[in-house]
């Protein structure tokens, strides 16, 4: 067996709960976030965004702006003069600094640099912006309609038949067998239609930056940023500049859930520095975090079912649109690949559409396209389960997919957990303890999220005193430093206090990918373990020189090097710190590094159950009783992994119940605000009970999946089984805000 | 613009900054006296990562004007722990892993803090009502409000 793959081991610190190394930081008010830092000399940057939701610039006249006392900068889109021939790149730039158009509400369009925050807000109204209205839209299904408002000419992939607008941008499908076929064999077919809201990820720390940029062409960047590798890859080539030239230092960060996986403000906070010589803050107002930065798809869901008398389900089919904002993105393909996952299915088609939408540019939120999909398909799931006469989890059980099964997207699963998970939930107290009272209800489903490894540089330090300094290049979004440190001291055999993991600059490390697709449990923890047997190795050969025996010959136990065997010599053995503190005479510093492009990330399953009560005279709905559970692979720390399930949910019975973006007849988003896009509270809620399944994933040394994202896909279709039941109506439209669901009720009543 | 003079008492110490009429407390703390540990989420008091004490009242500081606290008492996250000894309920944060970005954790402590000192033995209804103000993303509130719940029944054994 290789070294990196999975073996079964006796745990002494992965898996215990010691405290986080950023506790006392945080508790106390000291760690530094975006917004928490200032430079000698820095000025406030603003942004002027566009009020419109589609708007062609004609002109923009920065020159009363410029002429204020206390100004320093002034940047529109004139100043990128590098501008990214194409890719991806060209659309972040088109988002962070509108071009020709002003494409959505929010859409920044100049910015300024000044003394002070108020004479940097008198600049931004003395910017006079010409514009051309333009017809816009903002609905997913009417951008597909051919004589829609058309954002971007020629973008359309020859993937897309005709007969679509050109916001249609990209069109994917999936699937195997012969739907057809599979429909016909069916005893029972169900389709429906459903809908969901764009929600926003709703970190609570705004976007922030501070920006410094001297006349030799090189740059600092420190900000609030999930990958700040790629921030630093994204600006430089948005200004033109070598990457080894802009150093990135990521902040402490207030939340992120995908949605500071891209720049916004980073790129023109740089180029104001340039422009002004002098360090820029620039931090986003709620208002600006909900206009401009990343909300999910909404979605317009057709799912298809058919099953046999015996459970057996014979076709599934689906049509996923996505509407991803103004530019393009894979959230549609995501759905189309995620919503049939959990299910070993001989016939099963889906097609995912990506269009686009006057509203911002969708960025990632946990698990993206998936909780959509997985909404739409277990609502039918669970339907046909009462159709059927059959219990939810059974008729799941009978067609779930396993270790061999081909998935609905494509691959064959290796080892997979959805089978334990299920068993799981059927045995907990939580299913086993019928739910009483009127207008109440239970609901249930499963949720699945790929995972993902990527690009990952790890250094670890011994130091003369026996401790241990870890860098690793990914922010510390849940608690990644305490799972790092644990990594490294259960390779080493070292208590886990003497291990300090750090978060390094991107001039530190080689390239790390961003903290996303839940990888970096995973893909940091592998290369951090590696990384520990790479400054292992060194150790042994260090021991190895001292007793004048062959390094092969040395073993390493418990945090020591020791004699391999009877026949190499006899030794008592050497702790890492008493290696440590010669190594200046034995050849120098101990440091262990380790560089991988990760593969091997495991697939997560999770299901939750919820119980709801349903008021009839105001439709709000209350949530009773929450349990989630969900394959770690191996919990490294249970209360985070716990956190990171609990959070999801959370942020799921938000997207369910009441969160969502409310446009006006004008495109303008209606309710920029925490007041009126309300996210759970801490009196909306119950407790979040978990149960973590450990089915390890045969690609980590320790069996690790990645747990982040997972949580959130589950609960949508949760509640909206649990609230359909309780309110003896099926709702296929989310929110379930307390109107819609209260003219659901009386429709139903007829 | 002319400044504001003010004199305040921030942590037990006197303390002195100008400001502009229109600054609130919050831009004060953060950018005048680098009190970063209180947190603007929204600046319309809708989230309450900026939840500070204003004579013994828990406010969310960006809905009070820097001006306003002339003469006054103000007590922020900063001035929690005293010393190297953390409050039982900072301590309660990090041990039951209560936290986990901890953008929100500043306001919640003191919120908290505030909670169970006008009432040791509240129930975990009351708990969530309070806290209500606060906004959470990353936690999904659970281990919050079994922290703040564990810390009360500890403080009222060591009482």
């Amino acid at each position: 067996m290789a070294k990196d793959e999975f073996q079964t081991r006796q745990f002494k610190v992965v898996g215990t709960r010691v405290p986080r190394p950023d506790g006392v930081d945080k508790v106390t008010g000291r760690a530094r976030y975006g917004a928490d830092i200032t430079a000698p000399g820095m000025l406030t940057g603003l942004c002027l965004r566009s009020p419109h939701a589609h708007a062609r610039i004609k002109s923009i006249d920065t020159s009363a702006a410029e002429a204020m006392k206390g100004v320093k900068a002034v940047v529109t889109r004139a100043d990128f003069t590098a501008e990214p021939e194409g890719g991806e790149n060209r659309d972040v730039l088109d988002n962070v600094m509108a071009g020709e158009k002003a494409l959505y509400d929010g859409h920044t369009v100049a910015a300024v640099a000044a003394t002070s925050r108020s004479v940097a807000r008198a600049a931004l109204k003395a910017i006079k912006v010409d514009y051309e209205v333009l017809p816009h839209v903002i609905d997913v299904d009417e951008a597909m309609k051919p004589d829609a408002p058309v954002l971007h000419e020629g973008r359309q992939q020859e993937s897309v038949p005709e007969g679509y607008s050109q916001n249609v941008l990209a069109r994917s499908q999936y699937g195997h067998g012969d739907v057809d076929k599979g429909f016909e064999e069916a005893d029972i077919v169900i389709e429906r239609h459903f809908t969901t809201a764009a929600t926003h990820q709703g970190y609570i720390e705004p976007h922030a930056c501070l920006a410094t940029m001297g006349g030799d062409g090189k740059a600092d960047l420190w900000c609030c940023t999930q990958g700040h590798y790629h921030v630093r890859d994204t600006c430089a080539e948005l200004l033109g500049m070598d990457t080894g030239q802009l150093k990135v230092t990521s902040s402490e960060i207030g939340g992120g859930f995908g949605g500071k996986t891209t720049v916004f403000l980073e790129p023109v906070a740089l180029m104001l520095s340039k422009k002004s010589g002098k360090p820029v803050k620039m931090t986003m107002s709620r208002d600006e975090v909900l206009r401009a930065s990343g909300p999910t798809a909404s979605t317009s869901v057709s799912i298809k079912i058919g099953v046999r008398k015996d459970g057996r389900i014979t076709a599934g089919w689906g049509d996923f649109r996505y509407q991803n904002g103004a530019f393009e993105a894979m959230n549609g393909a995501l759905g189309a690949m995620c919503g049939f996952a959990p299910y070993d299915l001989e016939n099963v088609r889906t097609t995912g559409w990506e269009v686009v939408t006057n509203r911002p540019k969708a960025a990632a939120y946990r698990a993206p396209g998936a909780p959509m999909a997985a909404f739409a398909v277990e609502s039918v799931i669970d339907e046909l389960a009462g159709e059927l006469g059959m219990d939810p989890i059974d008729f799941r059980l009978m067609n779930a997919a396993d270790e061999g099964t081909k998935a609905a997207y494509g691959p064959t699963y290796p080892a997979i957990g959805l089978k334990a998970v299920l068993e799981a939930a059927k045995d907990h107290p939580h299913w086993n303890t019928p739910l009483e009272g009127e207008n109440r209800g239970r609901g249930f489903a499963v949720g699945f999220w790929f995972n993902f490894g990527g690009n990952t540089s790890v250094s670890l330090m011994i130091n003369g005193d026996g401790t241990v300094s870890l860098s690793e290049g990914n922010p510390d979004i849940g608690g990644s430093r305490a799972s790092m440190s644990m990594m490294a001291a259960e390779e080493l055999g070292i208590p886990y206090e003497l291990v300090r993991c750090t978060i390094a600059d991107t001039a530190s490390l080689g390239q790390n990918d961003v903290t996303d697709g839940s990888r970096v449990t995973f893909a940091v923890g592998l290369a951090t373990i590696k990384a520990a047997r790479h400054a292992i190795d060194i150790m042994k050969a260090r021991a190895a020189k001292i007793w004048g025996i062959d390094e092969e010959a040395v073993e390493w136990v418990d945090g020591a090097a020791q004699p391999a065997g009877p026949n190499a010599g006899k030794f008592e053995p050497m702790t890492l710190k008493e290696i440590a503190a010669l190594a200046s005479n034995t050849g120098g510093p101990i440091a262990g590094h380790f560089e991988v492009n990760a593969e091997g990330a495991g697939v997560s399953f999770g299901a939750h159950i919820a119980d709801t009560e349903v008021d009839p005279e105001t439709g709000a709905v209350k949530v009773l009783r929450y349990t989630a559970f969900q394959d770690a692979g191996k919990a490294v720390h249970p209360d985070y992994v716990e956190g990171q399930m609990q959070g999801g949910a959370v942020q799921g019975i938000g997207w369910a119940l009441n969160e969502e973006y409310i446009y006006g007849e004008d495109g303008i988003l209606q309710n920029p605000g925490y007041l009126d896009y309300r996210i759970p509270v801490a009196s909306d809620l119950p407790m979040i009970d978990t149960k973590i399944l450990e089915i390890p994933n045969p690609g980590h040394p320790y069996g690790v999946r990645g747990v982040g994202e997972t949580g959130i896909v589950p609960p949508l279709a949760t509640l909206a089984n649990a609230v359909s039941r309780a309110a003896g109506v099926r709702m296929t439209s989310l929110p379930m805000s307390p109107p819609k669901l209260l003219a659901a009720i009386k429709a139903s009543k007829g | 613009m002319s400044r504001i003079h003010v004199t305040t008492t921030i942590n037990g110490d006197e303390t002195e900054y100008l400001c502009e009429p229109q600054d609130t407390l919050l831009d004060v703390l953060r950018d005048e006296l680098d009190l970063t540990g209180s947190k603007e989420g929204c600046a319309s008091g809708d989230c309450g990562a900026c939840s500070i004490m204003l004579d013994g009242r828990l406010v969310c500081s960006c809905l009070v004007l820097g001006a306003e606290a002339e003469g006054r008492s103000v007590e922020t996250i900063e001035g929690m722990a005293k010393g190297e000894e953390l409050h039982p309920l900072q301590q309660a944060f990090i041990d039951k892993a209560a936290l986990q970005c901890g953008i929100c954790t500043p306001g919640i402590l003191v919120a908290a803090k505030d909670l169970l000192e006008r009432n040791p033995d509240p129930t975990e209804e009351e708990v969530r009502y309070w806290l209500a103000g606060n906004l959470c993303r990353c936690t999904g509130y659970d281990k919050i409000i079994r922290a703040v719940l564990d810390t009360a029944a500890d403080m009222r054994g060591a009482a």
